[in-house]
């Protein structure tokens, strides 16, 4: 008796944890969203840890005890040679075999801002697990780089997901976020990638203006892809991304970038229109971190 | 081997910077440069392969997709192409040996993490001038656009270097200086020469020491006087012997800070009795008061002028990050939460042709200083939320920098406290040569040679050490590992340790503190204000696990001595002695400075209202004027959403551009109190009377508190003045008058000052054309900042009209003041009446005023300040998007004038525009009982901004765009 009782219970914990995903916020020397962005994915239910890259470094292993890898906005080593540049320089080095087993196996990986410039300039989007392990020699096709207006800049924007398969986008057809980076602008060597990026749902998120875009019922994709090709200046394409795109995804679904900030509208009165909509609660910024948890559920 | 890899934008990439620099020098009429290409560039020395650079720059120092590189040897015989001058000027822009070069460190790191075996990195700037350019034309682009040489130099043709200089050999030798001997000339020049900045009684009262010590003072000892006895560091005008006359007859200060300012606090928390809110004040580096029961919320403002006026990027740049240390040396050490900044110009049309030698435009400045304060802020993850910006020609030389910080400290660390035998651990930053002798240079005055002299004093920031060392200080305060704490600022560790071992004593190792590089003296080390660090007193049991909490993080800290028992501040240079100090002698032996001022009233002189039919052009000209118009150029430049507490923000409504009273940060992401920040200022009544104009900063910076919703029972205040030069009796005079207004204002509001600091002798002096001195004195600056909290954020109010159908209120008195107006200003008009505040009314409007916002009634609320009710009501117009309505003979019979213009743009104090809805409109006006508050006028769906004048004709009808546009313009660089 007393054994079953303990493994009904073990079968608890088990199952309690397994629905608890375990996040790894990431953070190296000049990362500085990593609180709030901790206390989003808690808010939805994860345990989530703020791990410095130094401890990672030591022990590459200790990533797979999470389900979730996010890395989060702030500015990692100054971004003195380049958004991301040197953190990413780290997770192509030491941690490129720990990350590859992390993206082959079933668990999401999420980068905002400065978080999105390591994973594009790792290699790990577009690409996703292929990307870490690319043989060194091949060159990059896409960059975020120097906004247009050549400064920093911080305002709110509106982003239509563009991306049936993003597991951290599911059931979001457009949504609100703010956004504050200086090297946000996407350019990609040969336009033509934004096809194969379009039939396997990575361009993921687009600056879009206010009017809602409906889900095409019939495909069960977003017709939004008119983003892809609208022509839209400052401040609704704040950076002057190539096809207006804020975020990409890898073909999996289970990788997203993007420039925008879910971890700063967690309650409506982030919103900056608040007052004027009588908004209260929750922000919608929520969703993101609340489909990584429920992909665990 | 010395290698270069020259970084260029890729075909088809837009080259931003060359850009950037043809745009100034079409700004400055240099008609011969017609091109300019921009490239960056790293030097590397080491013994390294050609490969290994050519994959370093591949993979690391050059992004592929925007941009090209190639790579060439410098020590080499120099004749690869991509070097050369190649058909046009070129000119190299390098840092001058010791400046602080972020990049380049960062790059040497990442290199290094990398296995190459590089051992030096520089980072220069080349342009490629159009080789028709005339050299003249050339010489001013390098000095004026391309380079600032307080930092920098610039190397015309062909780069040619052997190594990147790595400091030199320093050999110890211990100096004295045989003060003993020297008579009143000698002690002065010895001040002069010396950059200490004594007065002759100071210098001879250390002679006097020395002769009682029977011995001459090593250099580092008179040093380590010279900085603790700065105006800098010890306040020893305001806080000292003050004889005072004006119209009300003489009085004396014995300490004029204390009997002032201080005492409002100390009465004010009498009157609490068992409610006092306040905790710490005007004793360590940040005020202190009570947020809840888990946290309590410190703030501190400072400012960096002379610094930013020689260096705006490094001086704005080191204000922020000096100020944000001050919370974090605060008590066990306080979480930064945000930022708010406040700078004073001179006009950015400002003909270039007509500037002082050794200024720079003010449009650079601001440049500069803006991107200095947002590198930092942004840097750090610290949200900027709150600021102003007001211009004067008298800001020219010596534009006005300040920046504040606000953070959380959990209850019962409050206070830090030295044993004897604690360890004094240095962390964070290297010490070098930065920033030598910036105390005692901030306590003088500025001029055309300054930026010669104090080379040493500019200073070049790294936020991101300062994040590093802040996340290990935050982490080891709440393991309790060490016992007390304070931020390296103005003086080094000077005073840093000079103030932490007051009480007891301490033994410093100046050999053992870590260096940027080899050569500095041991008074060098001393003294140095280099930037990023903080020192902490560790009990010797905690110190293992501090230094590996440090090392977890990357974090450098070293032990660098020991607190003692023995009251003497004791150095040591591995086995040799420099210095040996009473504390007593180095806190208490300063001569009391005695100061006379005086100040008299000027003759009130009537103002002459122009006759007009029609004030829509005075409003577009008060909306454009550069102190009121928009300052978007400079908000959307910070990020003030970091940490993600952002209630209310600078800018709000419908199209997210109108100007937000204060701003609301909810600092603990689990609750919902929110913290309110906002800002009073107006130098133009300073030149009226100083006593109305402190009243007015702030009566300014509480309404707008109020205005969002704060609870104006619980608003902090703080006090930073700048001011002329205090010895002569007419300004210190200005400067008294203003701190008993803020005396009586304080107690009257019961609004506590919980700190404040005061920056004097903002002069900039000159020579003109006939080879005359000018100085320029700078109009007396005050700001008050104001830490406002609330209950609950969701009861926060931003100032954007909501809905056609709602009423408008005006809440407060309307007097005819528009002495020092903007209304005066855009009309040129001298004389009239400043505004005054109604000590005793104006609390009561705050209260009822509150009441009303925590009861849900209010839809949006506007403080009325430059512009007066026209410049708010057009203001709320725009930013809701929705057309306003106001009849000024609704104002006839309470403010018993009939004036148009006066009742439009008078700038009397304690007013508030206020839209609530109908429904609500009857319970709103019932919390104004017996106080001022008429029913003005209506929100429409409409697009215009329309005033009907006392007899009934229209006076303003304009439309919100229009006036949006006006607003927008000025500053939209």
């Amino acid at each position: 008796m007393a054994a079953r009782r303990q493994s009904a219970y073990q079968r608890k914990v088990y199952d309690f944890l397994m629905a608890t995903p375990r996040v790894c916020v990431l953070r190296a020397p000049g990362t500085n969203c990593d609180p709030e962005t901790a206390h989003a994915f808690e808010m939805c239910g994860a345990k989530a840890e703020r791990v410095h890259l130094l401890r990672v470094l030591e022990e590459p292993t200790v990533l797979s005890g999470f389900q979730v890898l996010c890395i989060p906005g702030g500015f990692s080593y100054g971004d003195d040679i380049g958004a991301g540049v040197i953190f990413s320089s780290h997770l192509r080095g030491r941690l490129s075999d720990a990350l590859h087993t992390f993206l082959t196996a079933d668990k999401l990986v999420l980068g905002i801002c400065n978080g999105f410039q390591t994973l594009l300039k790792s290699g790990i989007l577009p690409d996703g697990a292929a990307g870490i392990t690319t043989d060194s020699d091949s060159e990059r096709d896409t960059t975020l780089t120097w906004n247009d207006n050549g400064r920093y800049t911080s305002l709110w924007v509106n982003l239509a997901n563009l991306s049936s398969n993003n597991v951290f986008l599911r059931g979001i057809d457009q949504i609100e976020m703010p956004l504050a980076h200086a090297e946000g602008r996407l350019v990609v060597r040969d336009p033509s990638i934004l096809e194969t990026w379009r039939q396997n749902g990575q361009a993921a998120l687009c600056y879009c203006s206010p009017p809602a875009v409906s889900r095409d019922e019939s495909t069960g994709n977003c017709n939004a892809d008119h983003w892809l090709t609208a022509e839209l200046e400052y401040p609704l394409n704040p950076n002057g991304s190539f096809a207006n795109i804020a975020g990409l995804g890898d073909a999996t679904g289970r990788v997203l970038g993007l420039m925008p900030h879910p971890e700063r509208f967690i309650h409506a009165t982030q919103h900056p229109e608040w007052t004027r909509r009588k908004l209260r609660g929750d922000g919608d910024g929520l969703k993101l971190f609340r489909n990584a948890v429920e992909y665990f559920g | 081997m010395l290698w270069e890899v020259e970084i260029r934008p890729a075909a088809g990439q837009v080259d931003r910077e060359g850009e950037r620099v043809l745009a100034e020098c079409s700004g400055m009429g240099l008609q011969s440069v017609s091109t300019v290409e921009a490239a960056r560039s790293f030097i590397l020395q080491g013994e390294l392969a050609d490969d290994v650079v050519t994959e370093i720059s591949r993979t690391l120092l050059a992004d592929g997709v925007v941009e090209s590189f190639s790579i060439h040897q410098l020590d080499a015989a120099a004749s690869d192409a991509s070097n050369s001058s190649n058909g046009s000027h070129l000119l190299n822009v390098l840092f001058k040996d010791g400046v602080t070069d972020n990049v380049a460190n960062s790059a040497l790191k990442a290199m290094k993490d990398q296995k190459v075996s590089v051992e030096a990195v520089a980072t220069c700037r080349k342009y490629r001038i159009n080789k028709s350019a005339s050299e003249a034309e050339i010489a001013r682009l390098s000095a004026k656009v391309l380079s600032n040489d307080a930092i920098e130099h610039v190397v015309s043709g062909t780069l040619q270097m052997n190594r990147i200089s790595l400091g030199g050999e320093y050999k110890f030798k211990l100096t004295h200086i045989s003060i003993r001997q020297m008579d009143n000339a000698a002690l002065e020049q010895l001040s002069k020469d010396g950059q200490l900045y004594l007065s002759l009684e100071e210098m001879r009262t250390i002679k006097q020491q020395f002769v009682d010590l029977d011995r001459d003072p090593t250099d580092v000892e008179l040093e380590t006087v010279a900085q603790t006895w700065s105006e800098h560091c010890s306040h020893k005008t305001l806080a000292g012997r003050i004889s005072y006359e004006d119209e009300n007859g003489p009085r004396q200060f014995g300490n004029m800070l204390k009997e002032t300012i201080f005492a409002a606090t100390v009465s004010i928390r009498e009157s609490l009795g068992d409610d006092d809110w306040c905790i710490s004040v005007f004793k360590d580096n940040a005020g202190i008061v009570e947020f809840d029961d888990k946290q309590s919320v410190c703030i501190k403002v400072e400012t960096h002028n002379h610094p930013s006026a020689l260096e705006p990027y490094g001086g704005a740049n080191t204000g922020l990050g000096g100020v944000i240390r001050d919370p974090l040396g605060t008590g066990l050490g306080g979480r930064p939460v945000c930022n708010t900044d406040v700078f004073c110009f001179g006009p950015p049309d400002y003909p270039h042709d007509d500037l002082p030698r050794g200024v720079l435009h003010p449009k650079a400045v601001a440049h500069g200083v803006v991107a200095g304060v947002r590198d930092y802020g942004n840097r750090m993850g610290i949200p900027t939320v709150n600021g102003a910006v007001y211009f004067d020609e008298r800001y020219l030389g010596n534009p006005l920098v300040y920046c504040g910080n606000i953070a959380m400290i959990p209850v019962g660390k409050s206070e830090g406290k030295v044993s004897p035998g604690d360890l004094i651990v240095a962390v964070g930053g290297r010490t070098g040569r930065d920033g030598i002798h910036g105390a005692t240079f901030s306590s003088g005055e500025l001029d055309e040679d300054s930026e010669m002299r104090s080379a040493g004093a500019v200073q070049i920031g790294n936020a991101i050490t300062e994040k590093m060392v802040m996340d290990v200080i935050l982490e080891a305060r709440d393991r309790e590992l060490y016992s007390a704490i304070t931020d390296c600022g103005a003086g080094g560790f000077s005073s840093a340790v000079g103030e932490m071992g007051e009480e007891t004593g301490a033994e410093v190792w100046l050999d053992k503190c870590p260096l940027k590089y080899t050569g500095l003296s041991y008074t060098e080390i001393w003294i140095s204000e280099a930037q990023e660090r903080m020192v902490l007193a560790v009990p010797e049991a905690n110190v293992d696990e501090f230094s590996k909490l440090c090392s977890s993080e990357d974090v450098e800290a070293a032990v660098i001595g020991r607190f003692t028992d023995s009251e003497r501040l004791v150095l040591k240079y591995n086995e040799n002695e420099v210095a040996d100090l009473t504390m007593a002698f180095l806190h208490d032996g300063r001569p009391p400075v005695i100061r006379k001022a005086s100040y008299k009233p000027e003759e009130e002189t009537p103002l002459a209202v122009p006759a007009k039919d029609r004030f829509d052009d005075d409003l577009k000209s008060i909306l454009g004027s550069l102190n009121v118009c928009s300052k978007e150029w400079i908000i959307r430049q910070y990020d003030h959403e970091v940490q993600a507490g952002s209630v209310v923000k600078p800018l709000v409504g419908v199209n997210r551009d109108g100007p937000s009273d204060a701003a609301v940060v909810r600092p603990e992401l689990e609750s919902n109190r929110g913290l309110v920040i906002s800002c009073g200022m107006n130098p133009r009544l300073g030149d009226e009377d100083p006593y109305w104009m402190a009243a007015s900063a702030i009566d300014e910076a509480v309404r707008n508190c109020v205005a969002v919703g704060a609870d104006p029972s619980r608003i902090a205040i703080l006090d930073n003045f700048c001011w002329g030069n205090c010895e002569r009796e007419e300004t210190l005079g200005t400067l008294v008058r203003a701190a008993i207004a803020c005396q009586d204002v304080a107690v009257a509001f019961g609004t506590p000052f919980v700190s404040g600091k005061d920056s004097l002798n903002n002069e900039f002096s000159y020579e003109d054309e006939n080879g005359e001195k000018q100085t320029v004195v700078i109009p007396s600056s005050l700001l008050i900042t104001a830490l406002g909290q609330m209950d609950d954020v969701e009861q926060a109010v931003t100032m954007d009209v909501k809905a056609a159908g709602n009423k408008l209120f005006l809440i407060g008195t309307t007097f005819d003041e528009l002495g020092g107006s903007h209304f005066a200003l855009v009309n040129g008009l001298e004389g009239g009446a400043v505004p005054i505040v109604d000590l005793d009314q104006a609390p009561e409007i705050f209260a009822a005023m509150h009441k009303a916002i925590s009861g849900g009634l209010v839809e949006s609320c506007h403080d009325l300040s430059e512009g007066g009710l026209a410049a708010s009501a057009a203001e709320m117009a725009f930013a809701g998007g929705l057309g306003v309505t106001l009849n000024l003979a609704a104002l006839v019979e309470t403010s018993n004038i009939d004036s148009d213009a006066v009742l439009l743009f008078s700038e009397s104090n304690t007013r508030f525009l206020v839209e609530v809805s109908e429904q609500k409109a009857a319970a709103f006006a019932e919390r104004f009982n017996n106080l001022p508050c008429v029913e003005i006028g209506v929100v429409n769906d409409g697009d215009q901004c329309s005033v009907a004048g006392t007899s009934g004709q229209t006076v303003i009808e304009s439309s919100i765009e229009e006036l949006r546009q006006v607003w927008k313009q000025p500053l939209a660089w």
